[in-house]
């Protein structure tokens, strides 16, 4: 597989290494030994070691309740580690030495407020920090421009289909600017068609903004259209089972997605996402 | 904007309503000249005598001679039961904040708030009346316990059922305790604080007469309930059906203007305010 230069697989079962960060340069996010117990007693997540290198583009794949949206909530600080670190090393810190990364979260609904429109929606994460508010309208504008909502400013969300309010929570993680940009399955409640054009969306945003991407599915032909690497997780407890690189071409789009190449990752992604299953 | 399709067919409407809106306003309306004209039928047909039912020009008549007594009375009511609601609202809402707040503080005084609704009115009101020396304040106390609760309750629900998600965003992006208040929970309350309103206006004044009939006092500030109690005792029984229709009335309209409260601040995002267009 190496040889043809589709697919460059790692090792399947070893543990994490530095994977995806080049030597010299600092990860985004470092989790060592991450645990996470809840309190009826749950082991969601066991030690857990991930290095997340900046700007790329990164798939969490996994069966259903192998913890991969407590991973996603505690790299977000939703939900507090059992044990181990998790490390901002290029984040700035505050007064009182947290390290505060910007980061924009997108949950599987769209989670919108009914009662705001649409630019009032993007524009929530701005409102918080105290942006005055023409400000803040001008840039959740440049965001909904951005997603292809220009028209629907003033909508409520229930007058948007649910693609177009995936697309309206979208543009209010991104409207911080954020350094990395956490996606917990945002697209497995809509129909392939949305699905598809989304991930496109997506693609295009990520190339022209270059924050890190952390993207939770469990779909493998959506991880493998959309990332660089993809981690695949094992359950009972939830822990890391093999990290692979995707050499794809950059240009990801619809050719892509009907090539002989995609189908042959897909197929590697499967094989390594079976072995976590029986494992 | 296309231009109206000849071919499609348009929304009828007549006088400025929608074609389907008048069967909602005239089937009540036709039903109740229906039984306003039996009921006359039947007292003129059987010549009932006034003092035990009187027929319903007869009451309009007497509403229209003793209106200076009735609508004073009225007034007084009213004054009561708007007064009652206001303190309801502010202190239901400020006390379900306070919930919302602290579990500790739910957990203290929620089975109190709960105790004040099971206790009937009419048990606690002669203890009031006795207690507090002003009439006017012992009858709003009366009628703000019973308009009290439903607004506790449905602002406390609202309050806890806030999207989890949307409070999560909020800590993600370090909102204060006031901004989530503010700009998240209560908003989201809305919708469950305004049904609650709907049942403490009709309560309220419930709680008002009630009180009323256990003070019985009399005087010039007397309300509707104190009319009703001395045209008993006077036989007067056109006057006590008019006073009666003024509660009924008043009733109606409290429901109608909460309704219509409610319509204006849910139209343009909740799910019950939306029109039936599918
Ligand atoms: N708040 C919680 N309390 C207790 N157990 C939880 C909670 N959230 C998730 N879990 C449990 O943790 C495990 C991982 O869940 P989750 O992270 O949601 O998995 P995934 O997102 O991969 O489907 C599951 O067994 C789930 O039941
Ligand atoms: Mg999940």
């Amino acid at each position: 597989m190496q040889e043809d230069g589709t697919i460059a697989a790692s090792d399947h079962t070893a543990p994490a290494r530095n994977h995806g960060t080049a030597p010299g340069t600092l990860p985004v996010v470092s989790l060592r030994g991450v645990t996470k117990r809840y309190g009826n007693g749950t082991l969601a997540v066991r030690g857990l070691d991930l290095d997340i290198a900046a700007g790329g583009f990164v798939s969490l794949l996994g069966p259903s309740g192998c913890g991969k949206s407590t991973v996603l909530r505690m790299v977000a600080g939703l939900s507090p580690v059992t044990a181990g670190t998790i490390d901002w090393p290029r984040a700035t810190h505050d007064a009182r030495g947290t390290p505060r990364p910007k980061l924009g979260f997108v949950f599987q609904e769209p989670t919108l407020m009914p009662w705001q429109t649409a630019i009032d929606n993007v524009a929530l994460p701005l409102r918080l920090e105290g942006v005055a508010k023409a400000e803040r309208h001008r840039r959740a504008r440049k965001m909904l421009a951005l997603v292809g909502l220009s028209d629907f400013a003033e909508s409520y969300p229930r007058e948007l289909s649910g693609g177009m309010k995936m697309r309206v929570s979208i543009a209010r993680a991104l409207v911080t600017e954020p350094e990395m940009l956490l996606l917990d399955e945002p697209f497995a409640a809509l129909d392939e068609i949305t699905r598809f054009r989304l991930n496109n969306d997506l693609l295009r945003l990520w190339e022209a903004r270059r924050f890190t991407a952390v993207f939770v599915t469990h779909s493998v032909f959506e991880s493998v259209y959309l990332s660089e690497r993809v981690i695949v997780m094992a359950a009972g407890p939830g822990r890391l089972h093999s990290d692979l690189s995707i050499e794809a071409p950059v240009q990801r789009d619809e050719a892509f997605r009907t090539s002989p190449d995609y189908a042959a990752l897909c197929r590697t992604v499967s094989g390594a996402l079976e072995r976590a299953m029986a494992a | 904007m296309t231009p109206p399709d000849e071919a499609l067919p348009q929304e009828r409407r007549f006088l400025g309503l929608s074609a389907g809106t008048w069967p909602r306003i005239l089937a009540p309306l036709v039903m109740g000249l229906l039984l306003l004209g039996g009921w006359e039928w039947a007292v003129r047909h059987f010549a009932v005598p006034a003092y035990i039912v009187p027929g319903p020009v007869q009451i309009a008549q007497t509403l229209v001679k003793d209106w200076p007594t009735l609508s004073g009375s009225l007034a007084v009511t009213l004054r009561i039961t708007l007064l009652a609601l206001l303190v309801a609202v502010s202190a239901g809402v400020a006390l379900s904040v306070l919930f919302s707040q602290s579990k500790w503080v739910e957990m203290t005084f929620l089975p109190y708030a709960v105790m004040l609704q099971v206790t009937p009115v009419v048990a606690i009101a002669p203890l009031i009346i006795i207690w507090v020396d002003n009439v006017q304040a012992s009858l709003l106390i009366c009628a703000w316990i019973v308009a009290f609760f439903p607004i506790v309750s449905n602002t406390t629900i609202g309050l806890n059922s806030t999207d989890r998600n949307l409070v999560d965003l909020f800590r993600l992006y370090g909102a204060t305790r006031w901004q989530t208040l503010v700009q998240l929970r209560l908003p989201a309350a809305m919708p469950f604080f305004l049904a609650g309103l709907r049942i403490s206006g009709g309560l309220s004044l419930i709680g008002a007469i009630v009180a009323e009939f256990v003070a019985g006092t009399g005087g010039a500030s007397s309300g509707l309930a104190y009319r009703i109690l001395e045209s008993g005792y006077q036989l007067q029984i056109p006057r006590m059906f008019a006073a009666l229709a003024l509660i009924s009335f008043s009733g109606v309209v409290i429901f109608l203007a909460l309704s219509l409260v409610s319509h204006l601040m849910l139209r343009r995002w909740h799910e019950s305010a939306l029109k039936k267009d599918r």
